[in-house]
């Protein structure tokens, strides 16, 4: 405790005056901004942001958003998990740039990545032209909502997953395959446990943004209503619809959902620790 | 484990919820930003018009440019109702999604509805703005959106354009009075809401020149009088063209609901219903009954003042063209 004193500061006023500073600050920033959300929303009653909810175009989004969501998740959570344990346990040629690679949907912008699908995916483009041929469309619906959030959501995981898995190093995995496991019974019995929390937290991430995502998915939606309208994309047209209390009940069931997630990653987070306390327990 | 219950129940949830939507036979009309509300009206009267019970009309918005853009990269609209000509006509060239001569398939060369360029000047009108020539006076500033940029800019060019034509018979004079206009420009803004924004909420400019429809419908909304209209005598004829994208209807097996959905728009219904929404129309007893809201006025055609859209594009707003010429002097 002495220590912890000394080295933020000389008096503990200061020490509580920037702690004050600091909830100020999250409070203008994150705190007032999001409760005025819901101050807004429920600002001409209970019944009327319930009638919102209940119009068919709202509950479409939702439901959108939702399978955008659940295709997402797993499709990213097996692939970033694969491309983790790819680059941490083996050396190969071009390691360094699969690892680069990885990042490049957190360098570009979503607009870029959506348009460039486009360019791709669209009927005049190259794939999307001979995918017309047979009458498969992409983009305009929501196979390409999904394929733009894969995209963007798919460093997530692995991102999460390759600094643990680097420090772990893969002892315990030789032990198991020395004692005669199988490949599976390796990765499920060893390698998955260890990185357990991580990749639920990976997880956690990339829900959180698969449904959130605007950019991307609003070059590639044509923001049909009831069809390609996803729940950020019908915030926006609400509001440019002048309807105010709309679109902000729509952003306070957006907000509940990144709460909700929120939440989760708490309890991720505590557990981890939890763990982490029990695997140094176990050590001493 | 109670989280696969809640992703099983989510799953079965947001199924069910996307099911709900589609089976009925649907039709995607393609829509410039600002007809939202006006579309969602019409299909209601037309839902009540049209025999069928499970009728499901999808509307898509956005700038008319961006959303002929999205239709030439698959986006699978069965008709479009845009605010400008020259972006059905690139639906028709490029993507070969319908006929070049679809303006003559429906009355009005395909446009159902019309509105013209006028002015929105400040309380008791200070300026004594009335006409044309009152915009390029010293002491005057203007709003109107980018001609570069925005459909609804190159509206407001065109009609000073014909205005010029009709006051000078000199070209050298004409040409002076367009870059006199220009040079009184105070801010050029990308779209048509923004210079309503600028004009407005940033209190810039004497004269905010935009449709006459949109003119209107600020001082619906506003109700206010802190601004009033002014038509002026002589202006261009902004046609709102629709038309129905042969492919597409034909891909969807939509024809006939789509043909019916544009030939609707002339009803005498419908037509009292677009009045509401402070355009201009066609039927006569729909224009009777607005005689007082819609002065008559010279409305002139890009026939009249350019010979075509082609040539309004490529030697007026292209780059190097008229337009980039007379701002270069201002």
């Amino acid at each position: 405790m002495l220590y912890r004193r000394s080295s933020l500061g000389q008096s503990p006023w200061l020490k509580y005056s920037l702690i004050g500073l600091a909830f100020v600050i999250m409070t203008l920033y994150v705190l007032a901004p999001l409760a005025f959300i819901f101050v807004r929303a429920f600002s001409q009653g209970w019944a009327n942001y319930l009638s919102v909810i209940l119009d068919p175009y709202t509950r479409h989004a939702i439901g959108l958003t939702l399978v955008v969501a659940l295709l997402t998740v797993p499709i990213n959570l097996l692939f970033g998990t694969f491309l983790a344990w790819l680059v941490t346990r083996y050396e190969f040629r071009g390691r360094k740039l699969l690892m680069t690679l990885i990042d490049i949907p957190f360098a570009v912008s979503p607009i870029v990545a959506g348009l460039l699908y486009l360019l791709l995916y669209g009927s005049q483009g190259l794939i999307g032209g001979w995918l017309d041929q047979y009458d498969v469309q992409l983009m305009f619906a929501w196979p390409g909502l999904v394929l733009v959030t894969l995209f963007v959501t798919s460093p997530f995981v692995a991102r999460e997953l390759i600094p643990l898995m680097q420090q772990q190093g893969q002892d315990e995995e030789e032990a198991a395959i020395s004692l005669g496991a199988n490949g599976w019974q390796m990765f499920s019995q060893v390698t998955l446990p260890k990185i357990r929390w991580a990749l639920l937290y990976g997880v956690v991430l990339t829900n959180a943004r698969a449904m959130g995502e605007f950019g991307a998915v609003s070059v590639v939606s044509g923001s049909i209503r009831g069809q390609t309208n996803t729940l950020a994309l019908h915030i926006e047209l609400l509001a440019q619809d002048f309807n105010a209390v709309g679109a902000f009940v729509s952003a306070s069931l957006l907000a509940s959902l990144a709460l909700f997630t929120l939440l989760i990653k708490a309890l991720v987070e505590w557990r981890q620790q939890q763990q982490l306390n029990t695997s140094l327990e176990d050590s001493q | 484990m109670t989280l696969k219950k809640f992703a099983l129940g989510l799953t079965t949830a947001s199924a069910l919820t996307l099911a709900s939507v589609s089976s009925a036979q649907g039709l995607l009309n393609s829509s410039y930003d600002i007809a939202r509300e006006l579309f969602a009206s019409y299909n209601q009267l037309f839902s009540e018009h049209w025999p069928e019970q499970d009728l499901e009309i999808q509307q898509s918005h956005g700038g008319s440019s961006a959303q002929a853009q999205a239709i030439l990269q698959g986006l699978r609209a069965d008709v479009v109702t845009f605010n400008q000509v020259t972006d059905i006509n690139i639906l028709a060239s490029r993507g070969n999604l319908l006929p070049e001569d679809w303006q003559t398939r429906l009355p009005n060369n395909s446009s159902p509805y019309f509105s013209t360029m006028a002015f929105l000047v400040r309380k008791d009108n200070p300026k004594n703005i009335q006409n044309w020539d009152d915009l390029v006076r010293e002491e005057v500033s203007l709003v109107f959106p980018n001609p570069k940029t925005s459909g609804n800019g190159r509206y407001t060019y065109l009609a000073a354009r014909g205005f010029a034509q009709q006051q000078f018979s000199d070209e050298q004079e004409q040409q002076q009075f367009l870059s006199t206009f220009l040079s009184r420009v105070e801010v050029f803004d990308n779209g048509g809401r923004g210079a309503t924004n600028t004009f407005i909420d940033r209190g810039i400019g004497d004269v905010l020149i935009t449709f006459e429809s949109e003119v209107r419908n600020i001082l619906d909304e506003l109700n206010s009088d802190d601004y009033q209209i002014v038509v002026p005598q002589v202006s261009f004829l902004a046609e709102f063209p629709v038309a129905w994208l042969d492919r597409n209807v034909q891909r969807n097996n939509s024809a006939e609901l789509a043909k019916a959905y544009l030939e609707h728009l002339y009803s005498q219904p419908a037509q009292e219903l677009l009045a509401g929404f402070n355009y201009r129309v066609h039927h006569p007893e729909v224009v009777a009954a607005n005689a007082e809201r819609f002065p008559e006025l010279q409305l002139l055609t890009i026939e009249d003042i350019a010979g075509s859209w082609d040539y309004a594009t490529n030697n007026i707003f292209n780059n190097g063209g008229e337009l980039d010429r007379l701002l270069s002097r201002r």
